[in-house]
């Protein structure tokens, strides 16, 4: 049987996810300027805490190693460690972002006993003041005292992880610090103009200096830093950064959203990248397998105005949902191409209407003063 | 390095689980939670085989590995090594 390389073979799609994201809730108590998911109310129809288990029972079928869960914010819900617990027992490993408002030394101590769980606590500025202006005030304080019980608690290996922005691209060495001092390891990703992302995209994306800064910074540190993928665009700089670099949508990778939704990646929270719902027929296994969105996804895709750039193969184009968000064709460049092409695009298309999530759980009321209460 | 990987003896990490694919398989470490690619089939066979040989040479001979090819599968055992995806036996 020939095979191909693996990029190419993950390209035409898996017969199950490598691994997944499972937004468990759309109920948060922060209010972040840049939610990919829109979120703050759970929504009513919300998935049960039976149909939550089903979804991890097809799972353990599928040879799912783990999901990244979050949110919302998931440990609002109140069989988040009942379904963390079920998961696990079935041999589906749990990742799941938090704030850190709940992680309480006793929650810390429970977490650190625990085989198959890694937890990933998010910070955008390593400073209060360039963070609390993105995810709220007194977060950057909840988020240190979550990494403080943590490493209290013996859990070696936990996550920081960092939406890099204009702000606080400057930041990444004292990044590195604070994880190092918590015994963390530092993830950093792509802001992305998906959610509530996109009203603050084009003040908050890092400038094209900053994001040569950053490519040169990530290939300094190599695989300590962790990326889940998130810059394979910047490869068009000339050398590759260390992971699969390709885009996984529908192909390797999707999103299970609060309602069962799912969607090819968490940045495409939008009709036109809704695959299916894990309550219809066949459940979530069915909607890999066979929803026309995913067959399509896995199909040879067209390099558009990018077929004739030396870079191709670097980028392939870029992120698929920054393309779509900012109103570009999907089969052209980046906005963030390494190599400007995204900037004049941009311009040309800036009085184009660009389109607006599907889901929008963002609270009507302002938050009282303190953020994570 | 005194004797050679495929001299010494194997098995997988109890903290791994594969996923067969076409192309080889995908296997998780839980402990290192760390993804890492098989990228044959013949190597996902010799991995699968390694626990119940004495030596690595000798689970290379049941999956048909023929001698030419053993240098490679001797690089690949060792990588596998340093990624912590199999444990030598003898150390138990």
């Amino acid at each position: 049987m020939k095979t191909l390389p693996l990029v190419e073979e993950f390209a035409y799609g898996l017969d199950a996810p490598i691994c997944l994201t499972w937004e468990l809730t759309y109920a948060c108590n922060l209010a972040c300027i840049h939610c990919l998911s829109s979120s703050g109310r759970r929504d009513p129809r919300e998935l049960t805490t039976r149909e939550c288990m089903d979804v991890v029972d097809e799972l353990e079928q599928l040879g799912v190693f783990y999901v990244n869960i979050g949110g919302g914010e998931p440990t609002l819900r109140r069989d988040f460690f009942e379904l963390v617990d079920y998961a696990t027992a079935h041999r589906v490993g749990v990742k799941f972002s938090t704030n850190g408002s709940r992680i309480t030394p006793a929650v810390a101590r429970r977490l650190a006993a625990m085989d198959y769980v890694d937890v990933q606590i998010s910070l955008d500025g390593a400073t209060a003041d360039v963070n609390d202006r993105v995810r709220g005030s007194g977060s950057h304080r909840t988020a240190i005292a979550a990494m403080e019980r943590l490493a209290e608690a013996g859990f070696r290996g936990f996550k920081l992880s960092v939406v890099v922005t204009r702000e606080n691209a400057a930041q990444l060495d004292a990044f590195h610090a604070i994880a190092d001092r918590y015994g963390a390891q530092l993830r950093l990703t792509r802001l992305r103009p998906s959610g509530r992302g996109a009203d603050v995209w084009d003040e908050l994306r890092p400038t094209p200096g900053q994001q040569q800064a950053l490519h040169g910074w990530l290939l300094e540190h190599g695989d300590n830093v962790l990326t889940g993928d998130s810059f394979f665009h910047l490869g068009a700089f000339g050398e590759r950064l260390p992971g699969l670099n390709m885009c996984g949508a529908g192909r390797v990778v999707c999103l299970i959203d609060p309602v069962g939704d799912v969607y090819a990646c968490p940045f495409v929270i939008h009709t036109e990248f809704l695959a299916g719902n894990v309550r219809d027929d066949g459940g979530f296994t069915r909607v890999w397998r066979d929803s026309e969105l995913f067959q399509g996804l896995r199909e040879p895709q067209s390099a558009g105005a990018c077929a004739s750039c030396g870079q191709f193969d670097a980028c392939r184009g870029g992120c698929m949902a920054a393309k779509f968000f900012t109103g570009l064709p999907l089969d052209g460049p980046d906005p963030e191409c390494a190599l400007g092409h995204g900037e004049p695009l941009l311009v040309s298309h800036a009085d184009a209407p660009r389109p607006r999530p599907s889901v929008d759980m963002t609270r009507r009321l302002p938050i009282l003063s303190g953020g994570a209460r | 390095m005194s004797t050679s990987a495929l001299g010494r003896a194997w098995r997988l990490d109890e903290r791994v689980a594969l996923r067969p694919e076409r192309f080889g398989a995908l296997a998780y470490n839980f402990g290192t939670r760390r993804l890492s690619f098989l990228k044959s089939r013949e190597l996902l066979e010799l991995v699968n085989a390694l626990d119940v040989h004495p030596t690595a040479r000798a689970a290379c001979d049941t999956v048909g590995i023929v001698e030419a090819e053993l240098p490679r599968y001797e690089r690949a055992l060792a990588r596998l090594a340093e990624i912590g995806l199999i444990r030598e036996r003898s150390a138990e």
